[in-house]
């Protein structure tokens, strides 16, 4: 134990403190190789936390109902008490902001600071899926430009039309992203410029692949040609670029859309791995402040207490279970590789023969850089963790009237428990693999999607219903999803025409 | 680089208030559940508890977002943690439906998990906005008041005195320009003529001329002199704003509440008449900038009385109305002057009256209160019409714009009466 003076020791927190807390932190940082974003820390009440909830935790958005419906449930929920909020929200920009709330104590703030602006903040800037696909330093801009766009459209074309659009491009925002190839960055003012590039580019092009006069009959073989050439996956990109009917700005709003649900797709591939690293190493940080003299006991025991229900993983039979808790997954992983490295037992030789007895720092950067969280965890949820979780995999097969226990925490099966965990987190299985397959050019102008189905799983019929709408009112004409099985056979076609 | 920024009281900001308008927009596209909602609890409330918010009920299935997501069926494989005693190849049967399945990814999803309501709380402004939406006054006035309190303050011209966080600058320096200007009037004239013979002498050779000049240089630099010596700025400069009162034109109103409490007038009635009461006081509160209430509670004696007396005081006796409509009158001529009061008048009763005091009443009403009320309203609570109804039914014949009488047979009618005596009029 050092002689040093603990930094603060009341509970209310000062702006000087929270400065004092986070020149520690991040100097405690450095020396654990932590490379962060500048931070922005912004201190609001738990309204504005609940405001900055609301709509998907962006400082800047666009105005939908939908935000104010989740704004009201939450409302609603905290303040019966039935949600806590979330201590901080942290956005993936340069510099990185943090949203901070004014009711956290002194000890909290340290957590939150330690949490944020350090764990999240250095996964944002290190996680190969963000260095690819998000650029931190044009998002705020481009949220700015969205915003004011679409407030513009407000303004000339009504909230009701603008309203409709969106709902119809949130329906399919899942579908409106890239998986494999990976747009370069652009700045938002080049972004407003090429926007208008786009409008005129599109509509001439729109207009030879619609052109209604047949110049001449065409050879046989040439009417086969399909359009699209490959099956497009990115419903929204396709949407844009082809609808027939769209005026400019619709395009334009649809695109606002998908660069969203493209700037949100790396979080939605990273959860386990960004939660867990940055409760990995606020609980790391802070005990370091601790050990150091940084901090007291109270301190500690608060911020443990904390600690312990940010990672509270009830069982599969508590009535509050809803799922792996993500923060606990991901924590125990890292904690866990951290023992692999610095004590490593003989089961775990056997199974990471490369890690074990390695530099702990070096093997967690390279785990944090260079996954998601499916190859994370089919790379390193070790045979301990399982067992420490109690994890068991349940197998539900619509053919039997029963379901089994597949496998479970023990030798023979931890190979097979570590695929199946590792599959439910691979979005390409877990979201419906739908595809746009074909557009009817010289006919009746109507779209067909392929849904391939996996597994046998069919798509849920009253949803499937209504964005089968949706895809209507932006196509304009008939639409035909196909769930076709693995075989190849259809099995369920979902239509609209008129 | 570390940047820590105190945002909680920027309300306009990028963080404050930003889901004000998305909670608008929300309330905008379900304004027609929420409406009815609203008007359904008006209908269950009791008296006291018509003015605050309300908890307003949607099926989730109205407002749910669609995305594409898997349904039942097929082949699922999911890892739960927290196992106890299952050990590999252990068979149970299938929980009913829903259940025993993860929704998927993220903590958000709100699919398939039944038909429970979407519940959220509207606020007392919001909720009366739909109480009483479409609803207006009639002949409603914006009366002048002589008598009036409020006044505004506007800019009237300019003042040389005032407080000095009410100086006009550029008022004040024009002033001390135009003071310079004129008191070196004479002074100037001076300058210019020495100067003009100075410039005759200049190119002399005359040492007569020389010593001439060099006396007229020296007077010339003692006028200089003095003109700079004018002050800048005076007190007599400075010009102040000039703030005004003026009265405003105000829109008071006063509602007179008359309820008969004679021994017919059931507990029920009674409670029918109090909430129509309330409902039309909180629509007065919101139409109006100041709003007085009279309450008159009448059985054979009428007496104005104060809100806790009119609403829960029990004595009872025989009915004369006429006694009332003649009180109401009369506190009219004494406190409100037809020049500065929008006056209405609500009458509920069971409607049940001697003969004879009816045709009173008639007069009274035609010949005093109408003339110099902006719109009367009669509730009658009873099944069938009685006897004040049918000599009603002349007034309203004859006043159609100021007078208007509905029925109420039960609670549910109080809300939709109310509504109608109250319906915005095309003009």
């Amino acid at each position: 134990m050092s002689d040093q003076k603990p930094l603060s020791t009341g509970s209310e927190w000062t702006f000087e403190q929270l400065s004092t807390y986070d020149e520690t932190i991040g100097r405690l940082a450095k020396q654990f190789r932590l490379d962060t974003y500048p931070t922005q820390i912004e201190i609001i009440s738990s309204e504005q936390m609940i405001d900055a909830y609301a709509s998907v935790g962006m400082p800047l958005m666009y105005n939908h109902w939908s935000f104010g419906k989740h704004f009201l449930d939450n409302l609603k929920n905290y303040q019966r008490g039935h949600m806590g909020l979330a201590y901080e929200i942290v956005i993936n920009s340069n510099p990185c902001i943090a949203y901070l709330m004014e009711e956290n104590t002194m000890a909290m703030q340290a957590l939150v600071i330690a949490h944020a602006c350090y764990g999240h903040n250095s996964f944002f800037k290190g996680n190969y899926l963000f260095q690819q696909w998000t650029d931190a330093d044009a998002i705020i801009d481009y949220l700015l430009f969205a915003r004011n766009y679409i407030t513009r459209c407000e303004e000339k074309y009504g909230v009701d039309k603008v309203e409709e659009l969106l709902d119809a491009c949130h329906a399919l925002m899942n579908q409106g992203v890239n998986r494999y190839k990976h747009p370069k960055p652009v700045s938002a003012a080049e972004e407003e410029a090429m926007a208008k590039e786009r409008e005129e580019y599109i509509q001439r092009n729109l207009n030879d692949l619609w052109r209604t006069i047949p110049a001449k009959e065409e050879p046989e073989s040439k009417k086969k040609k399909r359009f699209p050439e490959a099956p497009e996956e990115n419903l929204l990109y396709f949407i844009e670029k082809n609808a027939p009917l769209l005026e400019n700005w619709q395009r334009e709003i649809i695109r606002i859309v998908r660069k969203i649900a493209q700037y949100f797709y790396p979080q939605r591939q990273t959860q386990v791995m960004n939660e867990g690293w940055a409760t990995f190493w606020h609980y790391t940080l802070t005990q370091e402040l601790y050990k150091q003299g940084f901090i007291n006991e109270g301190y500690m025991l608060e911020i443990l207490h904390s600690h312990t229900s940010v990672v509270f993983q009830p069982d599969f039979d508590d009535p509050r279970y809803t799922g792996i808790n993500p923060y606990t997954l991901g924590f125990n992983i890292y904690r866990d590789l951290r023992r692999i490295c610095e004590a490593p037992t003989p089961e775990d030789r056997e199974w990471f023969p490369d890690l074990a007895g390695s530099d702990w720092l070096d093997t967690l950067h390279f785990a944090m850089h260079n996954f998601k969280d499916e190859s994370f965890i089919l790379q390193y949820l070790s045979p301990k963790v399982m067992r420490d979780m109690h994890l068991f995999c349940i197998e539900d097969d619509d053919v039997n009237s029963f379901l089994e226990v597949s496998c479970i925490h023990d030798e023979p099966d931890y190979r097979t428990l570590k695929q199946s965990l590792a599959t439910q987190y691979n979005l390409g299985n877990t979201e419906p693999n739908i595809q746009i397959y074909n557009v009817d050019i010289r006919g009746d102008r109507s779209l067909t999607l392929i849904h391939t189905m996996h597994e046998g799983r069919p798509l849920e019929e009253e949803s499937t219903q209504e964005i089968i709408k949706h895809l209507h009112y932006l196509w304009g004409f008939n639409i035909r999803l196909k769930s076709v099985d693995e075989r190849g056979e259809e099995r369920e076609v979902y239509a609209l025409s008129g | 680089m570390r940047v820590i920024i105190d945002r909680r009281d920027s309300a306009g900001s990028s963080t404050g208030k930003k889901s004000t308008v998305n909670r608008q927009r929300f309330l905008r596209r379900y304004k027609q559940i929420i409406k009815k909602a609203v008007q359904d609890s008006v209908n269950q409330r009791s008296i006291t508890d018509t003015d605050r918010g309300d908890n307003i009920h949607i099926p989730k299935k109205d407002l749910s977002e669609p995305i594409f997501h898997h349904g039942q069926g097929g082949k699922n494989q999911r890892v739960h943690p927290g196992n106890k005693a299952f050990h590999k190849g252990d068979r149970f049967s299938r929980p009913p439906a829903g259940q025993g399945r993860g929704s998927g990814q993220g903590a958000a999803s709100d699919h398939g998990s039944g038909v429970d309501d979407f519940v959220f709380q509207i606020s007392r402004e919001e909720f009366l906005d739909y109480v009483f939406e479409d609803l207006a006054l009639p002949n409603m006035l914006r009366k002048s008041l002589k008598s009036t309190t409020e006044y505004t303050l506007r800019r009237g011209g300019f003042t040389s005195a005032g407080s000095p966080e009410r100086i006009n600058v550029v008022r004040s320096l024009r002033a001390a320009y135009a003071r310079r200007i004129a008191l070196s009037a004479k002074k100037r004239k001076k300058l210019k003529a020495l100067q003009a013979e100075l410039d005759s002498l200049q190119n002399s050779n005359d040492p007569e001329d020389l010593k001439k000049a060099a006396a007229l240089k020296l007077r010339i630099r003692e006028l200089q002199q003095s003109i700079k010596r004018l002050p800048f700025i005076d007190e007599f400069d400075l010009k102040y704003n000039n703030l005004v009162k003026i009265p405003l034109p105000s829109s008071k109103a006063v509602m007179f509440c008359i309820m008969d409490v004679s021994g017919s007038m059931g507990q029920d009635i009674k409670d029918i008449a109090k909430r129509f009461f309330l409902l039309l006081y909180l629509f007065l509160q919101r139409s109006y900038e100041a709003v007085e209430v009279v309450f008159i509670r009448h059985h054979s004696e009428a007496r104005e009385c104060d809100e806790e007396e009119f609403f829960y005081a029990r004595e009872t006796g025989g009915t004369l109305v006429s006694k009332a409509m003649d009180l109401a009158s009369h506190i009219i001529d004494k406190r409100y002057p037809v020049a500065d009061w929008n006056i209405y008048i609500a009458q509920a009763s069971d409607g049940d009256n001697w003969e004879t005091d009816t045709e009173i009443c008639q007069k009274i009403i035609s010949e005093k209160l109408l003339p110099r009320v902006q719109y009367f309203a009669y509730v009658e609570i009873a099944e069938r019409p009685q006897n004040l109804w049918h000599t009603y039914q002349q007034i309203q014949d004859e006043f159609a714009d100021y007078f208007a009488q509905q029925r109420i047979r039960n609670y549910a009618d109080i809300y939709p009466v109310f509504r109608r005596l109250f319906a915005r009029r095309s003009d």
